[in-house]
């Protein structure tokens, strides 16, 4: 058995903060953002939550299906609201998906695609029929608003996707994280007892992320192509973390292929982390870019630092 | 060793090679921000097989600034 993608949604917070409302605040300015990272607008949670967005889309990602028919329920967040109960857990209780099991991981960016991983282990083993893997993040809670070297590369946003088992084998995923290099993004939490390690908002070594993403991501999909015997040329589309268009262009320019099969959405929403691959898959199926039979790479990459990429028959 | 760094700066910022002076400034003259840098640090690095150091890579603005640096 093999999980097939059946649907898939996404939805922003209302609020939109532009270069030019960044450049108020913080000394940058519309034209510096948009040649570093290709970001014109991101989303911004006032309202919303990690898991009043994540229940939108997997709402919207459910629809017609019976709640009670989902098995498993997995969301990837690095910006969950609460430690307990999990997001998945309180999505459940929303949806009305009284027979799943609900849990969240944590692998940044790469999340959305270690979910997925970890729903096609369960399908193919004939333990899970139907499931919903889930990206949300608030990101701008965790962000430093006054460093013009992070607030402007991050958004908010959530994305999901229905999957079903039907007969066949699954491609094997790549997937590898490399603890050892994980110094380069970090994060950390407040706690009422535990002694303060400082660094509440998001701190990155920007050389050594980009290196990483563009070095460790075209080697990820060399393996991934050559595990699953499948020739670059025949990949139509590569959804990449929209972390930044510099990396998905030197990407593009590493792999040899053409850089109209890297689409992109990041101009308008930045980077949201493990939400950004389902909000691009949403936008892609809406236009009609993304077609049945089309052969697709999927690929995360983030903190951790975490690497995750597969291959699917769309 | 020149030569060789010119080529890699000319492909990695699509530059022709003619364009890629001994005292090219990457920032000044060739239009490079900091991520091109970055990618500048990538090829070096991988074509002479030696790290660069961030605190290392901030002094290199020339093209002979480079090769200086991979000679030693």
């Amino acid at each position: 058995m093999v999980g097939k993608i059946l649907r898939t949604a996404a939805t922003v917070p209302e609020q939109i903060i532009s270069n030019d409302d960044l450049a108020k605040t913080v000394q940058t300015s519309d034209q510096w953002i948009t040649e570093r990272t290709g970001i014109k607008t991101r989303h911004i949670a006032q309202t919303e939550s990690v898991v009043s967005l994540a229940t939108k889309a997997a709402k919207k990602a459910l629809g017609p299906m019976d709640p009670l028919a989902i098995d498993m329920i997995i969301v990837s967040s690095v910006t969950s609201d609460a430690l307990m109960p999990s997001a998945a857990a309180e999505i459940q209780k929303n949806l009305g998906a009284y027979n799943a099991t609900g849990f969240d991981i944590n692998a940044a960016c790469s999340g959305f695609i270690y979910a997925y991983t970890l729903v096609q282990a369960h399908m193919s083993a004939g333990w899970c029929e139907n499931a919903l893997i889930i990206g949300a993040e608030t990101l701008s809670h965790f962000v430093d608003w006054q460093d013009r070297e992070t607030c402007i590369l991050f958004g908010d946003g959530a994305g999901a996707s229905l999957m079903t088992s039907v007969p066949g084998t699954p491609y094997v995923p790549f997937t590898r994280s490399f603890g050892q290099l994980g110094d380069a993004l970090t994060c950390n939490p407040i706690y009422p007892n535990a002694p303060d390690k400082g660094n509440h908002t998001v701190l990155m070594d920007g050389r050594n992320v980009f290196k990483f993403a563009v070095k460790e991501v075209s080697n990820a999909i060399h393996s991934l192509l050559e595990t699953n015997n499948t020739p670059i040329e025949s990949v139509d589309l590569f959804i990449l973390h929209q972390a930044n268009l510099r990396i998905i262009q030197s990407i593009a320019r590493r792999l040899k292929v053409d850089p109209q099969k890297f689409p992109t959405n990041l101009e308008k929403y930045g980077n949201t982390s493990s939400a950004s691959i389902p909000l691009l898959i949403a936008e892609l199926e809406q236009s009609g870019r993304l077609k049945k039979g089309q052969k697709v790479v999927l690929a995360g990459f983030g903190a951790g630092l975490t690497i995750g990429a597969c291959l699917l028959d769309w | 060793m020149l030569e060789k760094i010119r080529e890699i700066v000319a492909e990695t910022l699509g530059l022709d090679v003619e364009e890629v002076k001994e005292t090219s400034n990457f920032t000044e003259d060739l239009d490079a921000d900091s991520l091109d840098l970055y990618e500048l640090a990538m090829a070096f690095e991988d074509e002479f097989g030696k790290e660069i150091p961030t605190d290392d890579l901030k002094t290199l603005l020339t093209v002979a600034d480079v090769v200086a640096y991979l000679e030693k």
